[in-house]
């Protein structure tokens, strides 16, 4: 019997993570390893599973773009994570740790899905501009900022 | 009990000092209020007219939201999805870039798209702030703190599946 995907949902600690559990049933059946920003997330996902086959997490460091040592170290967390859990599919709401974790699994040859943050309404975040053309599944969860040449919109997480 | 939260990263001195000042203004031992402030510098404001922190857990952070009669905050989303999905009364007002609250204004934007929704009161300062917040405390409904349009626990249906099918199917 084949194992079921492996997938590395990842996302800032906060309004992105919120959003980020609250898309979990498209995971159902599969092995999820969790990346967040916050190590005090670890003891309620690991708490309510969901209907995930197998279930981890993971804290990296948190940064923004203007923290450029602290973007470094996460970066290198999240390289550690990938090369150690090596998911099939990488699904992100944001920010820059979802970011990193997308541009890596493009090198490695595995699928990404960058879910937008419902909070850009009237732009597209810069990470979410900078993920197009990076993934193979680019979503906005506004459907005014859809574009066939830009992000599909699919629906929102409320 | 009044829950405020301004996420946990940046201060944001301008709502915390309209909640401090209504709390000022309203001494009332019958309303608590309780704050997370965000990570705050020397420079920021401290309120003393009621108890902050500023940053607890997630648990902690969902706990006070499902305790809360009403819920202030900004117009973060983990804030309004918190809020919402406990069908909570929930005042938001946005941070400004102008303001140096934020690097951009899409709370503005998040505001602006929000308001509409039952449940969700929008405010742009310290006046409208107490007035809503005066309002909201003597409408009979919010005794039950349940007011709120809620959300569906999980994002939506077509939402799920275009992920699901991208999991498994590519």
């Amino acid at each position: 019997m084949t194992q079921p995907p492996h997938v590395l949902a990842i996302a800032s600690a906060g309004g992105h993570w919120v959003q980020l559990r609250r898309l979990s049933p498209a995971w159902a059946g599969c092995r999820v390893t969790y990346v967040s920003t916050d190590p005090q997330l670890r003891s309620s996902v690991l708490a309510d599973p969901g209907d995930a086959a197998e279930v981890r997490f993971y804290a990296v460091k948190d940064a923004n773009r203007w923290q450029k040592l602290r973007l470094m170290v996460s970066l290198l967390q999240i390289i550690w994570i990938m090369l150690r859990s090596r998911p099939d599919v990488v699904i992100t709401t944001g920010a820059a740790p979802g970011f990193f974790a997308l541009r890596l699994a493009s090198w490695m040859g595995k699928r990404a899905a960058w879910i937008d943050s419902i909070a850009n309404a009237e732009t597209l975040s810069l990470s979410g501009q900078m993920a197009g053309g990076r993934c193979d599944l680019w979503l906005t969860q506004w459907e005014n900022l859809a574009d066939p040449d830009g992000p599909s919109y699919s629906g929102s997480v409320i | 009990m009044i829950f405020l939260t301004v996420g946990t990263q940046l201060p944001f001195d301008r709502l915390a000092q309209a909640m401090d000042d209504w709390c000022a203004q309203n001494a009332r031992t019958d309303i608590r209020v309780f704050g997370q402030l965000g990570h705050l510098n020397g420079d920021s404001y401290r309120p003393r007219h009621f108890e902050w922190a500023e940053k607890i857990s997630p648990d902690t952070f969902n706990t006070r939201v499902k305790e809360a009669r009403v819920v202030v905050g900004h117009a973060g989303m983990g804030s309004i999805i918190t809020a919402m999905s406990f069908r909570k009364p929930t005042v938001i007002m946005p941070r400004r870039a102008h303001l140096g609250e934020h690097r951009n204004d899409h709370q503005y934007a998040t505001m602006a798209r929000f308001k509409s929704r039952s449940g969700i009161f929008a405010v742009e300062d310290s006046p409208m702030l107490a007035q809503r917040l005066d309002l909201l405390l003597t409408t009979p409904d919010t005794a039950a703190g349940e007011v709120g349009n809620g959300v569906a626990p999980f994002a939506e249906d077509r939402l799920i599946q275009r992920l699901s099918t991208f999991i498994h199917n590519g």
